[in-house]
């Protein structure tokens, strides 16, 4: 480093030709460990080239057969397609028990489901929605994704991403199968004390679902902080700060949000176990607690929720209007600005969940004027879109459908969502079947329209063949309806004054035929999902062959084989645009010069995206599945005995040696 | 024509529910009727948005570049074009979220203002009925009942609300927004009805096993009229009029009854469960549950956890022939 850097440098892009010449990228003049010579008796990439060059790579970044080999895998493909299944099953459960719901309330007085049954439904139904399917979802794509968009071979620290998918899995397993043995939480899916607490809630159901909490968090934080190093510090060379594709912009943006919103309610969750399980009265009044501290906490993170499940969307939404409407994204610096906005704002308006609590009133005002601001970010998102259409030319397959179903049920969401911004509104219909509607549209609209336009457009990417078309718009179309039919009707439910929670109701509240209605809905949308999985399971056995990009999309993950190979890319490409295969139609530009035999990616600076370093990464390894198990151990057995701490902490002591044992090799010498 | 005109009846029949003695839209107070001319300006506007909106939508799905066009290549005129429209919409979109930001904080300044009145009520919340205590300060004057209220029409009236247990939320849709009931702290709203009328409310936070069922009745009277059942209900239960209501007290008294429910006037004195002094006045009993009939009231004591599963009152063991003496006893205490 002898040079000076002048503002040319710094402006500089790496060279395509330069560097397809195997001279590696980095500051012209600087020299970094990239640079350093290759040692003879290891072999390059620039060294071999076609078919064997694929052959080698794909067996040094492959995964093991066998079950050992599956448990070991660090490959953030499968890891990714784990955790979009595990998801998407997870939605189906969360669905099911939504239909039960809607069954029990298809008239007044109905005898099908009991009060205890009931409550556990809406319980496991809004828990499973948010945190085992809302925010997961969103990681799992980026999971899968982000490293392919992003031009490079596996995800940084993929052995805690590993960790993560096994925390997650058995977290959501414990609270199922609580639930099926009758001991699953009732508490709804933000358990207020003190009816959650020890006096209200003996037994072990409330435990589960707080167990359940810190289960998720912790999976979640590690995929977090996963994606944001994958896209500071592996991105491909010339992939500057305004070339990072939207989809990824938006799950960075959403990895901080959840970095900084998860733990509060794992502080949440941790006070009300240490209530329940030690008596600490965080939350009992009548021990010098404070029953509202537990809904500050709790909607804290609450409503950055909402964004950690709409952030990735947006997403989707970016990547699949861009694709269809074949033409670049119109206001791109703006839609990352919104996004950013959008993120820090989620922050300034948890106490809209509160309006009814009776906090002081130009306290709750101020939320009302911050609530409100945050549709201008999303504005700005929703008119930056269909400018893009606008000036596009765009391509009617069923992931726009599903586009085009988002804008009109998530923007009707949003609208309703101004209503329960204002202080005196909200008294009305607040914890009324009005806000059950709004947050479906929101939540719906603002993520599962997308999720499904997201599975209909990368289907092809993660199995290498198309979904069908034709049941597509099928499936399109009794989603739209089926969905409209069961929520806009509860609209006027809630403001013919039906609380939401309620197992049942007289038959002279006039409810009735509205709840039937809704009911109807209800079961054509679920029956839009029987469709979508038949789709699934008869398109990934015989759909047609997709081909590495079967859209004619630009962003990098279409420029690696259908399904990926192991490695993702032969070459690591270098990025001269915002849609790099839109840019180099014929051959995309590439670096050489990393290993074929080790495990190596290209380390890149933060904002330019210049290659900086060679870096190995991680070979898989079970360590992180017994973690994860010895994670379990500890988390289940601290529900019975504060014991499980102490003694559950040493096998997981010794798992954590085992992963982080010295790697006896060269590797950090190289 | 008459297929379209049925259809917009058929679209019109929601609406028409809006009607209701629940109902946030069928108001009868001051405060619900600002609220819902609230409702409406904020529906009106917001419509208003999403109409132009998925109008632009739809209008943007034309396909206006030619099929080999480069999707890089744009047109800087189209460009600026688009700018302006986006920031004339974002523009517009701010001046709609100022003006009703304003418009609400109007509104709650106006809603919630302390207005003067001179009843005051203590409410609190049980799982899963509202205990109601009218105070005075004259101590003599200070009474309780349980899930049904009576205030005189024209008044703002000023409801304190506090919880014995988990947390509640007092609503009644017809008069005001709600307000929670919170363990710990006490809670203020202020209702007022217009007109003579029964409204009904419901609790809205869930608070368990039989949050449905936790209802309350508010009777808006004539000043006369709610004096008159004010002095009524200060004074002790009437004494048993003939024997079977004599032989009904004597099997309440003698029941496991008097460990919760008071009936002034005689031993009953139990604290933690709906005064019944004077039960038979009220229209619903189980809050709100149930119509107060003999019947009703006899199959509520003979089977509580059929009508209402988990609800805190026991299955008393009676005879069979002390039923009907002890529901004919409670239904008359008026």
């Amino acid at each position: 480093m002898t040079r000076t850097l002048t503002p040319h440098d710094v402006d500089a892009v790496p060279e395509p030709t330069r560097l397809a010449t195997g001279e590696r990228g980095g500051l012209p003049g600087v020299r970094s460990a990239a640079d350093a010579p290759p040692s003879p008796d290891e072999l390059r990439d620039d060294q071999v080239d076609g078919l064997e060059l694929s052959a080698r790579l794909a067996k040094t970044w492959g995964t093991d057969k066998g079950l050992i080999g599956a448990l070991s895998t660090v490959d953030h493909k499968i890891i990714g397609r784990r955790y979009i299944v595990t998801a998407i099953i997870f939605l189906f459960l969360g669905g099911l028990s939504a239909v039960a719901m809607r069954l029990q309330l298809a008239q007044p007085e109905n005898e099908l489901i009991g009060p205890d049954l009931y409550n556990q439904l809406f319980t496991m139904h809004g828990t499973t929605m948010m945190f085992l399917f809302g925010v997961p979802i969103g990681e799992a794509f980026a999971v899968y994704l982000v490293p392919l968009m992003v031009g490079t071979r596996n995800i940084a620290f993929p052995r805690l991403n590993a960790f993560s998918y096994y925390v997650y899995l058995f977290g959501g397993a414990m609270i199922w199968v609580a639930f099926m043995l009758n001991i699953g939480p009732d508490v709804g899916w933000f358990a207020y004390v003190p009816l959650s607490g020890p006096e209200f809630s003996p037994g072990k159901r409330a435990d589960f679902w707080a167990q359940m909490i810190t289960f998720t968090e912790v999976a979640g934080i590690a995929v977090a902080i996963s994606v944001i190093v994958t896209v500071f510090k592996l991105r491909a060379p010339g992939m500057t700060l305004d070339r990072i594709p939207l989809f990824v912009w938006a799950e960075l943006v959403n990895s901080f949000v959840i970095v900084f919103a998860l733990p509060a309610v794992v502080t949440a969750s941790a006070m009300l176990i240490l209530d329940r399980l030690v008596g600490t009265h965080f939350f009992n009044p009548a021990e010098g607690g404070d029953a509202l501290l537990y809904q500050h906490l709790f909607w804290f993170f609450g409503h950055p929720e909402v964004y950690i499940i709409f952030l990735p969307a947006t997403g989707w939404v970016s990547a699949i209007v861009v694709t269809f409407a074949r033409r670049q994204a119109f206001g791109y610096i703006a839609l990352v600005l919104s996004l950013i906005a959008t993120g820090f704002l989620s922050f300034g308006l948890w106490v809209h969940h509160m309006f009814t609590a009776g906090l002081p009133q130009l306290g709750a005002s101020f939320f009302t004027a911050s609530s409100m601001l945050i549709a201008i970010p999303n504005g700005i998102q929703i008119f930056c879109w269909i400018a893009t259409l606008w000036d596009g030319r765009p391509i009617f397959r069923t992931p726009l459908l599903f586009i085009i179903g988002f804008f009109f049920i998530f923007v009707a969401g949003g609208l309703s969502g101004i209503m329960l911004a204002s202080v005196p509104l909200d008294s009305q219909v607040h914890d009324t079947f009005f806000v059950v509607a709004h947050f479906h549209y929101v939540l719906i609209g603002g993520n599962v329209f997308p999720l499904l336009a997201a599975v209909y457009y990368w289907f092809p990417k993660f199995t290498g063949r198309m979904m069908s078309e034709r049941i597509g718009i099928w499936h399109f179309g009794l989603a739209f309806i089926g969905f409209n039919v069961a929520f806009f009707p509860m609209h006027i439910t809630g403001l013919m004054g039906m609380p939401r929670r309620v197992y049942t109701y007289l038959p002279e509240m006039g409810w009735g035929n509205l709840n039937l209605i809704s009911t109807i809905g209800a079961v054509i949308f679920f029956a839009s999902f029987v469709l979508f999985l038949y789709n699934l399971a008869s398109s990934a056995r015989r759909g047609p062959m997709a081909g590495p990009n079967p859209w004619d999309a630009g962003t990098l993950e279409w420029a690696a084989a259908s399904p990926p190979l192991p490695q993702n890319f032969d070459r690591i490409p270098v990025v001269t645009n915002r849609e790099p295969l839109w840019a180099n139609r014929d051959s995309l530009p590439v670096v050489t010069g990393l290993s074929v035999d080790n495990r190596e990616q290209i380390v890149s600076t933060i904002t330019h995206g210049r290659a900086d370093l060679r870096e190995s990464t991680p070979e898989p390894s079970i360590w992180p599945f017994i973690a994860a198990v010895a994670t379990a151990i500890l988390f289940i057995g601290s529900m019975f005995t504060p014991w499980a701490v102490v003694w559950g902490s040493l096998p997981l002591a010794v798992a954590l040696i085992g992963w982080f044992w010295p790697k006896m090799s060269t590797e950090d010498e190289r | 024509m008459r297929r379209i005109s049925s259809i917009l009846l058929l679209l019109c029949l929601p609406l028409a529910g809006c009607q209701g003695w629940q109902s946030a839209l069928d108001v009868h107070g001051p405060a619900a009727s600002s609220l819902a001319r609230m409702f409406w300006i904020f529906v009106a506007v917001l419509a208003t948005v999403w109409v132009l909106t998925m109008a632009a939508l739809l209008l943007s799905l034309r396909r206006r570049r030619a099929a080999d066009a480069d999707p890089l290549v744009t047109d800087p005129g189209t460009e600026r074009r688009m700018t302006i429209t986006i920031s004339a919409a974002i523009g517009l979109t701010l001046v709609i979220v100022v003006s009703l930001t304003g418009l609400s904080y109007a509104a709650q300044k106006v809603l919630f203002a302390h207005k003067d009145g001179t009843l005051t009520l203590l409410i609190t919340g049980h799982q899963w009925w509202w205990q109601v205590t009218y105070e005075d300060p004259q101590p003599n004057r200070v009474f309780t009942t349980a899930n049904e209220i009576h205030i005189p029409v024209g008044e703002p009236v000023l409801i304190k609300l506090e919880s014995s247990d988990v947390i509640h939320s007092f609503w009644i849709p017809n008069l005001t927004g709600k307000m929670d009931a919170i363990t710990g702290r006490q809670n203020q709203i202020q209702i007022q009805a217009d007109r003579p009328g029964i409204y009904r409310g419901q609790c809205a936070e869930f608070c368990g096993l039989q949050h449905a069922h936790m209802g309350l009745l508010v009777v808006a009277e004539s000043k006369e009229d709610f004096e008159r059942w004010r002095n009524h209900q200060i004074s002790s239960a009437i004494p048993p009029s003939d024997a079977e209501h004599q032989r009904g007290m004597e099997i309440f008294l003698s029941k496991p009854c008097i460990m919760c429910h008071q009936i002034r006037g005689t031993d009953a004195g139990g604290k933690t469960a709906p005064d019944l002094t004077h039960v038979g006045s009220r229209r619903y009993i189980a809050a709100g549950t149930l119509e107060t009939t003999r019947g009703n009231i006899a199959a509520w004591i003979v089977d509580p956890h059929g009508i209402k599963p988990g609800v805190d009152m026991p299955t008393i063991q009676l005879e069979p022939n002390e039923v009907q003496p002890l529901a004919s006893y409670l239904e008359g205490l008026k």
